[in-house]
Order: C-alpha cells, then structure tokens, then sequence
C-alpha cells in the first residue's frame, strides 16, 4: 500500500528503517515527527537512555528535513541565510546555524554540511522552503529538498567508533568532531558526519535508501558485543538536554510561527550569542540583532539547577519564594540520570539570567491524582550540564 | 572607523522629475548634489525625442495635470524655460458612430444634475485627502509621536467630511468605480470616461474591486496641484524636465547624463556612493534613489545587503506595466468627426461604455492585448506646430491594455497590436491610416526599456490600496528612508505614487533635510 495509496491516505511516511524498529518494539509507542511515524519508545526509556551514555544506540533521523544547496552562490547564499560565517567552512566539514527573521528573530536552527566545493547539505526539524526560497532572490543558486532521497541513522555513545569501526568504516576513528567522510558498505556509499544530539561520543550515517536496512543489520551485528540498541525519542530527549541542546517548539517557537507578539526570541536571547558573527557582512536579521546586541538581551535561555528529585516540568520562575514577581518559566527539565542533578532549560528575564542567580520554581507534582505545589530553589548554572572529554578526543578509545 | 572624504552631500540615482526635484530643493538648501542619469537624455518617462525625422513627442507622459503651481514656483520653473502651449485643455469622449461628448455636457436631465453633484462630492473627497500628498506616510505600529500625529491627521480629514461624507466615503472606499458610475449614470460614454481615470495606468478593470479609492486618488492628486487642470508644456513633457534640469543646476547641482550607476557602495553598513558601470566612483554622504524600488534594491543594492523578508516584499511589488504608448507621424491634421477646435486641441478619450472598457481589460488577464483598447489620444501639434515640420502632425495615445508578457510574443504580436490600434483609430477618425508616415508603438518591455522601470510600469508599481501611502513601495521603506542608513528613495515608487507630480522627489529632499542632511 506505502507507494500506491494516495497521500491523503497515508498521512503519515514510513522511514526506510521502519520495518526493523517495528520488529524491536516492545510497547509499541510510535509518534508522528515531520510527516513521519517513528518510535518514541523501543522498551524502557532508562535502558535505551543509559546505552547512550553507556554503549551504542541506533536512531532514525530520516525526518530530519535536508535541502540541497548548490550552485555559483551557495556559499554566499548560506552567508546571507544564517547568523555564522560559512565562508570559513571547509568541504567536507559541518556547522552548527541558526537563522533569523527580518526582525533578528530565530526561525530554526539545524547543521550546515559542506559535501562539495559548490554544494551544501541543510539540515533541519521544521520544514521551511518557502523561506529558504525567498532568501534565494538575487542569488545563482538551486534549492531542493532531498528529505525522502536520503536515509539517515545516529550512531551515538562511547562505544559506537569501534562499532562502526567492526561493521567495515576503517577510519572512521580518524574524523575529528564535525568532520565528514565517506565509507563504501557493500555497493552503498555511505556519509559519515561526526555529529550528534547527544553531547556524547557518537556519528551520523547518511545513504540512499534502498540500503538503510543492510546498514541498520550490519551495524546490529557488529554492536552485539557492544552493547547497541535502538533508542526512541524520549531517550534522547534526556541527553539533549544534559547536552544544553535546544529543541524548537519546545524551548523556542519558530518566528514564522510565532501568532503572539514577544513570543519570537532571538539566538542572543537562546545564548547562542557565539553563533552570531558581525563581522562578516550582512546576514538577514543582522541590523535588529546588532542594536539587541548593543542594547543588551532583556531575557535569556539558561540552565537551572532545581533542588530536589522533582523535575520543573513547564514551571513558572520567580524572583521570591513568595511568588510575588514572575520572571520566567521552564522550557525543558529532566531528572539527569548521570548527573545526578535536576536540571531545567528556562527562560528569564533580565539580570536574572545571569551565572549563579537564584530563582524559585513553581513546580506541580501529581501524586496519585492529587496535585500538590512545591517552590523550589533553582541556581542559574552554566551549560552543558553533561559534557563529557570523549565526546572531542579523536581517535576514541577503542572497546 | 574614518570614513573616506565624502565629496557631495548627497547623489541623486536617475535624472527624471522626481530625482531632479528632490536634486533641486536640496541643491537650494545649499546641499551638494551631483544628478547621475543613465540614459543620453533627461527627463526619466518626462522627456521628449525625435521618434521620426523631423517629428517630436512626449515619450513617456504626454500630460502635465499634477504638478502643483507652488512647487513650479517654488523652483522658478517659468524662469527656467517652461512655458505652456495649451492650459486647463478639455477632455472629450469618443465613440464610433456617436457624436462626441465633451465630459459632462450634452447630458440627459437626469444624467446632468447627478453629473453636478457627483463631481461636487468627489472634489470634497479629493480636497480632504490631498494634503495627505505632502505629508511623510505614518508608520504602523511604533509609538513615534509623528507616525501618530500623521495617523491623526488623516483620521481628522476623513472626520472633517461631516457625517454625510464621511459615511459616503467609507461606502464607496472599497467599492469598484463600474458600480458606483452604475448607482449614478444613464449614459454609456460618460460612464465609460470616468471610468477611464480610474484605471488609467493600472491593472485594474472598471470592476475591480478598490478602483474607486484609484479614481479618488487621482482626484486628490489633482486637488493636491490646485486642480490647474491638463496643460500641455512647449516642446512637450522634456521642457518640464529641462527646466527642473535648469533650476538644480542653477541652484548649484551637477546633472550628469550617459552615467548609468552599476552598484551603490556601502561601508559598514552605510551608503558611501556609487560606482558607474564606467568603473568611476563617486562618493557622498548620502545616496537617493529615483529608480523604482525593484531596480534600487535588487540591481543596484542587492540582495545580499538586505534582509531576505524585506527582499520578499521588494519581489512581490506589483509593477507589470499594462499600458502602451503609439506615436503616429502624421501627413496632416487628422480630422475626427463632430470636434470643435478646442476639443482637437485637448483630451480625446476612447472608452465608450463600462462594458466595452472591462471588455478591454479581459485579454490582458490571460496574455493578451485588447482588440479594442482604451485610448487616450493627443494631437500635440496642434497646440505645438514646432514638434512637426511644417503642416504635418503628431498623434500621441495611451494604449490601455497591452500586457507585459503577451503569450505569442511580442516578435509579432506588435505588428498585429499596432494593427488593432490603427483600426480603433481609424473607426473614429476616418482617413487617419492614409496619413500615416510612420508608427512607433512601445508595448510594456520597451517602456521598460527605454525608461529602465522595472515592468515598464508608469507608476513604478500599480497604485492600489496595498501599495498606498504606509505600504508604497514596501513597509520597512515607505518614509523615503531605507533599512540601510544613507540610502533613501524619491521616486513614483514612493507615496504619493506616480503621474509628473514630483511630490515624492519633493517629500524625499524634505526628509532629507530634516534627517541626514540636515544643517
């Protein structure tokens, strides 16, 4: 039925890797992401959680919208497009970006791939075509999306270079962080990007389709004894944010989604302030980022340290334990399993924001359907709140 | 950061009325000015030239109706050289096989007395909203006690109408031109000519909605010029040019043809100058623009020195030309049947019903130019013998509507349209194509062409209500200013629109001087 049923009918894509997750899982737990049905959760989010930080774990990025930007200009184009300076990205190297409104107001943000000398590779959670072609304007450049030509697998945790490593990429261990290469797997070839969502150890693998599950079987195989396992979302949602990463819709709205006037934020106010080059020229959005810059940012994305074992799901901040002056709220918290701490990414106002303030945390607890309300302390800490060495050392220890 | 040594005040881009009235009243502020124009002649879509031996016209525009007295005045237009063949010329509609209606007379009594009051109302309408023509459009949204005072200001005319007017204006505001002259008229060739001015220019049918706020715009356009009525310049629309030329230059500014501008350059963020496609570069404090928005910010500026949203709203300006301009050398003074000489001497319309004119319009949805345009027809000879030899004339006519793309191309849908033209022409002046000695029909590309306006739009970008005032050309840029400080715009793509009005070049050296320019 997947290729003959018109859409309307089929709202929902299967990914290339689709048949082998639904074969490992147990509670069945699938969710809808960009158009996609894919696994929340395998099993447990514990176990799939601590094989990020413990082993390998396998997980379908094929959602991940991906358009390909080639021509004359592209690099120009990219320039102009996002806050860095891409003129200073090497071929076959990847860059974290942000980009901006008009207003300096972040739309998205996603990675930056460099695969040939005039050709890019954007990768992103939201569609945004429209947007990518009206920046094109005045510029010689061609703008595809390739989302369904290009299957895409994280292989992410300590152990995954020597699982890639067994599986048949010899070298892999030599790609420093960001780097790409390219690695034949049977008649496939397979990209090979030092990146991640995890804050850890770990790769993503880029290949046409027709191979994702020869890949998906070869690197089961060569993960046994290493401790792989396929992961859901929810898993990695953990590790995103002991890694201090920010997800859109969740710790920002996408400003050409944004209904609500104040509700758009810019990267200065997402602490992403390093992303953001004045100096390379002009880039959309970069005369209201300038005078934000020069005016100072009046809220910021932080990350907390809340007391206790609760987590600061959705919590209004304040500036009392009294409640009496709200001054934020929580975007994303958690319970760091290897941290031990209870972190939060929130967002507040100005001074509060800064290193070591400290704030109150409104925050709600259901015990057995009676709600209770706790006032927390929460210290303003640095981010990442996990950030572990391997996560840089090239080559990785071998297991 | 030092700057190099600005040596002017300020470069005007392009030498039409706009740009050389904004050159003037800065150059007389004691600003130096230096015009660069890239065609060999002045005057933009201003501008008079030999299309035939020994025959001459206005090129672009062919009327003076909107330029105010007090600005030709202010500038010392007279003393410069301007002199007018003909003043308050009359306007006269046409139909085959009908005797010709100079406007509003010969009326039937009922048609007669609505005619009275409906021109009574719309003249309070159009007193109302001219003074907004002088003014810098309000922007929305801010706090700035101007953008509130100019918001106010306009609310207060509107209120200022009386309960009477101010209801009947806010019915008809959104209404099209074909139902309010319908709710009016009985006769089909009045109809038909008021209609005229509301489409005039624009890519609009008598039915489409909002022409009657384009027909009160005109109006108020009028009112703003003191209602001086239609002239017609000596050496036709170049003379008003000239002396515009005349008066900067007098003033202390330097005009300079054949000098097209490649790029404007920027340092840090700022307008520095520009660079000519000869290589020179010419530095000031300041740069403006009379080029329409498309060509200031997509060619001259670029894209990459802008954001991508306002780049969006740049591309999206409607300005598909959608008119076309014949001239006609003639053996003789054509005769069109039923004329006195004054009506010769003045305005010939052809637009002989609501119907025939929406008719009109239909091909030029789809591709196609009309079989039976609309025209708008001058002699000019009659009132300027110099612009023939000796007992010959010129026909000038505005060709309403000719589409900027035309689906067979325009390789040989121009023979076939000029054919179509000659055909209309000659139903009502039989004998004209026998007088014939040479025909020039400039179709939409060739006006873009030959005055460099993107779409080879006469307004530099339809005049309707989303590209009014706050929103002309687009918002970010609706106050003569610019997002990149140092670079502003003066031109018909600017409020208050186009016409030979010169009060957007007016509105921009006023900006000017009480901002970047100012003492």
């Amino acid at each position: 039925m997947n290729g003959t049923a018109p859409h309307f009918k089929q709202p929902l894509l299967k990914t290339p890797f689709h048949e082998r997750a639904r074969s490992l899982s147990q509670v069945d737990s699938f969710i809808p992401w960009a158009g996609y049905t894919t696994v929340d959760v395998f099993t447990a989010v514990e176990q799939e959680y601590f094989a990020i930080r413990n082993a390998t774990t396998l997980y379908d990025l094929t959602p991940m919208v991906k358009y390909r930007i080639a021509g004359r200009e592209a690099c120009a184009y990219l320039n102009r497009l996002v806050t860095r300076n891409i003129e200073k990205l090497n071929p076959q190297r990847v860059a974290y970006c942000v980009w901006c409104n008009d207003g300096g107001h972040l739309i998205d943000d996603g990675t930056v791939f460099r695969v040939g000398d005039q050709e890019y590779r954007l990768c992103t959670a939201e569609r945004q075509l429209d947007w990518l072609l009206d920046s094109a304007i005045g510029f010689e450049v061609t703008i595809e999306e390739v989302t369904e030509q290009i299957a895409a697998l994280a292989v992410q945790g300590p152990t995954s270079c020597s699982v890639l490593e067994a599986a048949g990429f010899r070298g892999v261990s030599n790609l420093k962080p960001f780097d790409i290469g390219r690695f034949a797997l049977g008649q496939a070839e397979v990209m090979v990007s030092r990146t991640g969502f995890t804050g850890d150890l770990g790769y993503e693998l880029w290949l046409a389709p027709q191979y994702a599950e020869e890949l998906w079987d070869t690197l089961m195989a060569a993960g046994r004894t290493r401790g792989i396992r396929a992961i859901g979302s929810q898993a990695l949602n953990i590790a995103r944010i002991e890694a201090g990463f920010i997800m859109p819709n969740v710790d920002f709205v996408s400003a050409e989604h944004t209904i609500r006037i104040g509700t758009e934020h810019s990267p200065l106010e997402l602490g992403l302030a390093w992303l953001v080059d004045f100096k390379k020229g002009h880039f959309t959005g970069r005369r209201a980022l300038k005078q934000e810059s020069n005016a100072g940012v009046r809220r910021q994305l932080v990350g907390l340290d809340v007391e206790g074992n609760k987590p600061a799901h959705n919590a209004l901040l304040y500036a009392d334990q009294d409640g009496k002056r709200e001054i934020g709220s929580v975007t994303s918290a958690v319970w760091s399993p290897t941290c031990k701490r209870n972190i939060a990414l929130a967002m507040v106002e100005a001074p509060y924001h800064n290193i070591g303030s400290t704030v109150w945390a409104d925050i709600y607890l259901n015990r057995e359907l009676r709600w209770e309300r706790r006032m927390s302390r929460a210290r303003v800490v640095e981010r990442p709140f996990y950030a572990p060495e391997r996560r840089r050392i090239t080559p990785p220890a071998q297991f | 950061m030092s700057s190099p040594p600005a040596i002017h005040d300020c470069i005007v881009i392009g030498a039409g009325h706009n740009g050389l009235t904004c050159a003037a009243l800065l150059a007389r502020a004691g600003r130096s000015v230096v015009v660069v124009e890239a065609a060999e002649r002045l005057g933009g879509a201003a501008a008079t030239r030999e299309f035939a031996p020994g025959f001459r016209v206005s090129a672009g525009a062919h009327l003076l109706h909107l330029m105010s007295s007090r600005l030709q005045k202010d500038l010392q237009l007279e003393s410069h050289g301007l002199r007018f063949a003909a003043r308050r010329m009359p306007s006269t509609a046409l139909a085959e096989g009908a005797a010709p209606m100079l406007l509003g007379s010969g009326l039937s009594a009922a048609d007669a007395g609505k005619f009275a009051q409906y021109q009574a109302r719309m003249r309070r309408f159009a007193q109302a909203l001219g003074p907004l023509f002088s003014a810098v459009p309000p922007r929305l949204g801010t706090h700035h006690w101007r953008d509130r005072l100019s918001l106010l200001k306009l609310a207060l005319a509107v209120r200022r109408l009386g309960r009477r007017d101010m209801r009947e204006l806010l019915r008809i505001g959104g209404m099209n031109v074909h139902d309010l002259l319908e709710e009016h008229f009985e006769s089909d060739m009045l109809k038909g000519a008021l209609a005229f001015d509301a489409v005039l220019g624009a890519n609009f049918g008598p039915r489409s909605p909002g022409t009657v706020l384009t027909l009160l715009y005109r109006l108020a356009a009028e009112a703003a010029a003191e209602d001086q009525g239609l002239s017609q310049p000596i050496g036709g629309m170049g003379a008003v040019s000239e002396a515009l030329a005349a008066a900067a230059r007098a003033a202390g500014a330097t005009v300079r043809t054949a000098s097209p501008v490649a790029t404007i350059l920027f340092r840090d963020d700022h307008a520095v100058g520009v660079s000519l496609e000869s290589g020179e570069e010419i530095l000031a404090r300041s740069v403006v623009s009379s080029a329409d928005p498309k060509t200031t910010f997509l060619k001259l500026v670029g894209a990459r020195h802008l954001d991508a949203g306002f780049v969006r709203r740049v591309d999206h300006i409607r300005a598909r030309g959608l008119a076309a301009k014949l001239h006609l050398a003639l053996k003789s003074k054509p005769a069109f049947p039923g004329l006195d000489a004054a009506q010769m001497a003045g305005r010939l319309l052809h637009a002989p019903s609501l119907e025939y004119v929406e008719r009109a319009y239909n091909h030029a949805k789809y591709g196609e130019f009309s079989a039976r345009p609309i025209l708008e027809i001058t002699v000019p000879t009659i009132n300027d013998p110099s612009l023939a030899p000796e007992g010959q004339h010129v026909l000038s006519a505005i060709v309403q509507y000719v589409p900027y793309t035309l689906k067979e191309g325009w390789e040989s849908g121009r023979p076939r349209l000029l054919d179509a033209v000659l055909d209309s022409l000659q139903a009502l002046s039989p004998g004209l194509r026998d007088s014939v000695l040479f025909a020039e029909l400039l179709t939409p590309p060739d006006l873009e062409r030959e005055f460099r306006s993107s779409g080879g739009h006469w307004h530099q970008g339809d005049l309707a209500f989303d590209q009014f005032m706050m929103v002309r050309p687009v918002p970010g840029a609706a106050q003569y200013r610019t997002p990149i400080s140092g670079l502003f715009l003066c031109g018909a793509g600017c409020h208050p629109g186009g016409g030979v009005m010169g009060v957007a070049g007016r509105n921009a050296a006023r900006e000017l001087l009480q901002g970047a320019l100012a003492a």
